[in-house]
């Protein structure tokens, strides 16, 4: 580590307890000055997506409505990632507070940790922060609440919209959008919904400063970001880092000398072969930054005993039972994609059948409702396109 | 006026109101975009993506059915990439489908075969997944469930939840076991299901139809030692010409019977005959409710009294306000009317032992079917009602009989029992039921005509959701005088979802109505599940305007002035109310389970 120039960060888990000082010095500030801070950060959404938050917020605070909403995304789905769980477990105040601000910011009065079900072991833990964490906000005259609301176990309830369906008492389904949540979220109210770790950053940002943010990563992928690294890897578990590293730098620290794929951003992300590993960089695509490739922080790495074949199918396997089934290009179309490996690589189907299978992700990329019918493509495409010859043999 | 918003669509400017969504931008441009999850009367889901267009600017097409116009919105809807999505689309929903077509009810009329057609999918390029894993549902005596036919477009739950506030199908299961499901996927006729048949109405495919009897008529007819006496209920004589090729709306009363006759059925009566009756017992029972609960005292049968013509609706009652179950009038509706007196006094009138008559009933309704299979609908000693059809079914018979419908000439009614007023045409649409007891009642309180023009009234017609009228009685004839000057509150509610509203308010004493129609169907009968598909609210505009249009043309258009209704309270049935009549033309009411 420290031979490239993009390096490791400490600063979520940094244990610094002075929630009191920073929630004082946050209500003392105007709003606008506390978006402008937020927006100079350059913070994108750490689920994946990479919605620049300040912009988020600003929306939020301007839509209309008598009551707004902040939610914590805490439902954590996305196989290979594990971060929030201890964001959650090791510097909750950070994100209480974080979501605290949000709230005095857009005008909410209630806050809500959507926590995954199995995470639900975290809750007593956590629901003794957020008493005490009242306690604070009662002493700085902000009748701001947070409650901790358990979800059911499915992938799809990370899904924003899917998530307030799925809060609202309803099954778990994508919205149409148009409208977002930062007009009609929750209950019809506008709402800024957030993953963990952002909250935590806004924490970080909101203590020293757009620029310290900033002036980690790279153009347009600003600040440090916690990777769950896992698969084969001598040092498998959670890392902060800057955005923008470049895969083989990554690879050079956390591979196993053999490293032959990582899979950035778990099923729903891509497969970059060892060929690429100089070219891309982890971050959000912009203008300047190349092939960059975004990420909720998973990060799987594969040795040459694995079989890219079996990965595919894994994932496949794990979209087939996770989409909501509701939309005809996401239901149909995962089902069609798996079998239809399983029966190239049975001989059933001649090779070029992935040709057509490649051209049917496009249309699922196209015409998908929400982001899981849509990301199906990237790992597939990726996997197919650079280790074609494993789906065959 | 709202906001104007101009947008281009495939380069033809258009210009609409905000809020608008491309799809209905596009039709405004005669633009057709194929839509399947999409129905006017329901809310938007967007999930079938069968409507995707192309947004210039947009990395991802959209669908046009969810997605609002925006100002200076560039669309394509027919881009090579459009369409190759489309296809794509449709040959996936085909690859999960039991695309049997050749053995499906729904064959010829099938949103998703019109598109395999349109989209010429004449290669089956993706992996059958149509396992052949699915039960079919065959349970129930009104609807069949048929899940290998099912795009899961979720109309039917919309319909169900939404429209009727039912519930009884609901989204199960995710992924590729993603279905439409019931309560602990219990055969339909075990949960909440009212059988109104809008499922069917809405669906797309043949995922849900009718439980047809047709081969059963068929065989009665066949039968030379069998009687086989058909009835038809008002609505379908507005709806059948649809199925039959004609226009929404167009009136085939004459050409009905004249088909009727040709099938073979030996005697072609009247629905309505029974409607008209169903006012004498109905209007009756009204005035004594108001009479005992006004002046005696008695709440034993309380006030507001409903309509129970609608067996959805008597269903739905019984799952939903078992507490209130007094509160529904006890007559049987206009078919249990005329099948337990087919079996009496017809069958006595023209001598034939009961035993051998055989009574089909031709409705608008699929609710029909589970009314006439309730075990305490056999009064005359017999079912009184053998086999119910819907508007579709009977249209099916005709065609399988080759019979040229356009061309018939028109014919009349066999007698007895065959001749109707105004009043009982328009019981096939909503409100219709109240405007007829009113002509009645009216007349029978004050020996006057009721005081709207033409006998019109007005108030309680249209398609609005729950409506209300308040008729004042004045001048009242010497054995009512306890009515004098007094208000009779009526409200008129169609759809199940209006009808929970109505009742729940009226649970909560918040209204004090003494009169309620429901019907559970939107627009009443002639809206109803039997109907032909597609019905939406242009369609029932026609077809209500035939209905009164009916009512208008007829001599007789007040029931009590029905010259075989007074001819058989004469002969048979003494007075409305009377021994008789309690005996063959009421029934009662029973708790049902609530999942």
């Amino acid at each position: 580590m420290g031979k490239h120039m993009l390096k490791r960060i400490d600063l979520i888990f940094k244990n610094e307890h002075d929630t009191d000082a920073i929630l004082q010095k946050i209500f003392k500030r105007s709003n606008e000055d506390l978006i402008n801070d937020l927006i100079g950060s350059g913070l994108k959404g750490r689920g994946g997506a990479g919605f620049p938050t300040g912009l988020k917020w600003k929306l939020t605070s301007e839509a209309e409505g008598d009551e707004k909403y902040v939610i914590c995304n805490a439902d954590e789905g996305e196989p290979g990632t594990f971060k929030d769980r201890e964001i959650l477990s090791q510097v909750p105040h950070k994100v209480l507070t974080g979501m605290a601000a949000c709230g005095r910011i857009i005008g909410a009065k209630k806050g809500f940790i959507y926590l995954r079900g199995e995470y639900n072991f975290l809750k007593p833990d956590l629901q003794k922060e957020i008493d005490n964490f009242h306690t604070t906000l009662k002493s700085l005259k902000s009748d701001f609440r947070i409650e901790i609301f358990s979800g059911s176990g499915a992938y799809i309830c990370g899904e924003e919209s899917s998530l307030m369906e799925s809060m609202e008492g309803r099954r778990g389904e994508p919205r149409n959008k148009p409208p977002f949540p930062t007009e009609i979220g929750y209950l019809g109210k506008p709402t800024v919904i957030n993953n963990v770790e952002t909250l935590a950053h806004a924490w970080t940002i909101f203590k020293y400063g757009p620029k310290k943010f900033r002036d980690l990563g790279v153009q347009d992928s600003r600040g440090s970001k916690l990777f769950s690294v896992s698969g084969d890897t001598p040092v498998a578990g959670i890392y902060e880092l800057e955005l923008g590293m470049s895969l083989q730098d990554f690879v050079d620290d956390f591979g196993d000398g053999d490293t032959k794929a990582v899979q950035v951003g778990g099923a729903a992300g891509f497969c970059v072969p060892r060929k690429k590993f100089r070219e891309t960089a982890i971050g959000y695509q912009g203008k300047l930054t190349g092939i960059s490739l975004p990420t909720g922080g998973s990060m799987m790495l594969f040795n040459s005993s694995r079989s890219m074949y079996n990965v595919l199918k894994n994932y496949l396997e794990f979209f087939e039972e996770e989409s909501c089934g509701q939309c005809t290009p996401c239901r149909v179309g995962c089902q069609q994609l798996l079998e239809g490996v399983e029966a190239v690589k049975r001989g059933d189907k001649p090779h070029h059948y992935l040709d057509k299978l490649m051209r049917l992700t496009e249309t699922m990329k196209l015409t998908a409702k929400c982001g899981l019918g849509q990301s199906v493509a990237n790992s597939f495409s990726s996997i197919v396109e650079n280790f074609r010859e494993e789906m065959i043999y | 006026m709202s906001k104007m918003v101009n947008l281009k669509i495939n380069g033809i400017d258009v210009s609409v109101e905000a809020g608008t969504t491309i799809l209905q931008a596009a039709e405004k441009l005669k633009i057709k975009i194929p839509v399947l999850c999409y129905h006017k009367d329901l809310c938007i889901a967007g999930n079938c993506r069968v409507c995707v267009v192309e947004v210039v600017g947009s990395r991802k097409l959209v669908a046009a059915c969810a997605t609002p116009v925006s100002e200076g919105l560039e669309i394509h809807t027919n881009s090579l990439m459009v369409r190759n999505a489309r296809k794509d689309i449709i040959e996936l929903l085909l690859s999960e489908h039991n695309a049997d077509c050749t053995k499906c009810y729904r064959n010829g009329n099938c949103e998703l075969q019109d598109l395999a057609a349109e989209y010429k999918i004449t290669n089956q390029d993706f992996l059958d997944l149509a396992h052949g894993a699915y039960t079919i549902d065959d349970l129930s005596p009104s609807i069949i469930k048929d899940d290998s036919r099912c795009i899961r477009c979720q109309r039917c739950v919309r319909t169900c939840s939404e429209m009727q506030s039912v519930g009884a199908l609901s989204v199960a299961n995710k992924g590729s076991e993603m279905k439409i499901s019931t309560f602990f996927d219990r055969p339909m006729r075990e949960v909440v299901c009212t059988n109104c048949g809008q499922c069917v109405i809405h669906c797309p495919t043949g995922a849900l139809i009718e439980k047809t009897y047709i081969e059963r008529v068929w065989d009665a007819i066949a039968d030379p030692n069998k009687h086989v006496v058909v009835q038809t209920a008002p609505a379908v004589r507005i709806g059948l010409g649809e199925e039959l090729e004609l226009d929404a709306g167009e009136r085939v009363t004459g050409k009905m019977v004249s088909a009727l006759k040709r099938l073979g059925f030996d005697s072609v009566l009247d629905t309505d005959f029974t409607a008209d009756l169903t006012i004498m017992e109905e209007g009756t029972e009204l005035l004594h409710r108001l009479k005992a609960n006004l002046v005696e005292g008695d709440h034993s049968e309380p006030l507001p009294m409903t309509t129970s013509c609608s067996p959805g609706w008597v269903k739905f009652f019984e799952h939903t306000f078992p507490e209130m179950l007094d509160n529904m009038s006890t007559c049987k509706s206009p078919q249990q009317m005329f099948g337990s007196l087919a079996k009496t006094y017809y069958a006595k009138k023209i001598d034939v032992d009961p035993e051998n008559i055989v009574s089909v009933s031709v409705m608008p309704c699929t609710a029909k079917k589970f009314e006439a299979d309730r075990p305490e609908m056999r009064d005359s000693g017999y079912k009184d009602v053998d086999y119910v059809l819907t508007t579709r079914e009977l249209a099916v018979m005709i065609m399988q009989a080759g019979i040229q419908f356009a061309d018939l000439p028109d014919e009349k009614y066999d007698s007895i029992m065959g001749k109707s007023s105004g009043a009982a045409v328009i019981f096939g649409a909503t409100g219709g039921v109240m405007e007829a007891a009113l002509r009645t009642a009216y007349e029978l309180v004050t020996g006057r005509e009721v005081p709207f023009e033409n006998l019109n009234i007005e108030p309680v017609r249209g398609l609005d959701g729950v409506r209300e009228a308040t008729v004042k009685i004045e001048d009242v004839l010497p054995d009512w005088k306890f009515l004098e000057g007094a208000e009779l509150k009526c409200c008129v509610a169609h759809g199940l979802a209006n009808a929970r509203n109505v009742m729940e308010k009226v649970k909560n004493g918040e209204v004090d109505y003494h009169f309620i129609e429901i019907m559970a169907c939107p627009g009443g009968c002639l809206g109803g599940g039997g109907q032909p598909i597609p019905t939406n609210d242009a369609i029932r505009q026609k077809r209500m305007k035939a209905i009164y249009d009916e009512d208008l043309s007829l001599a007789v258009r007040k029931s009590h002035e029905n010259p075989e209704i007074v001819q058989i309270y004469k002969e048979f049935l003494g007075e409305p109310l009377g021994k008789q009549s309690h005996k063959l033309l009421h029934t009662e009411y029973f708790e049902r389970q609530r999942y």
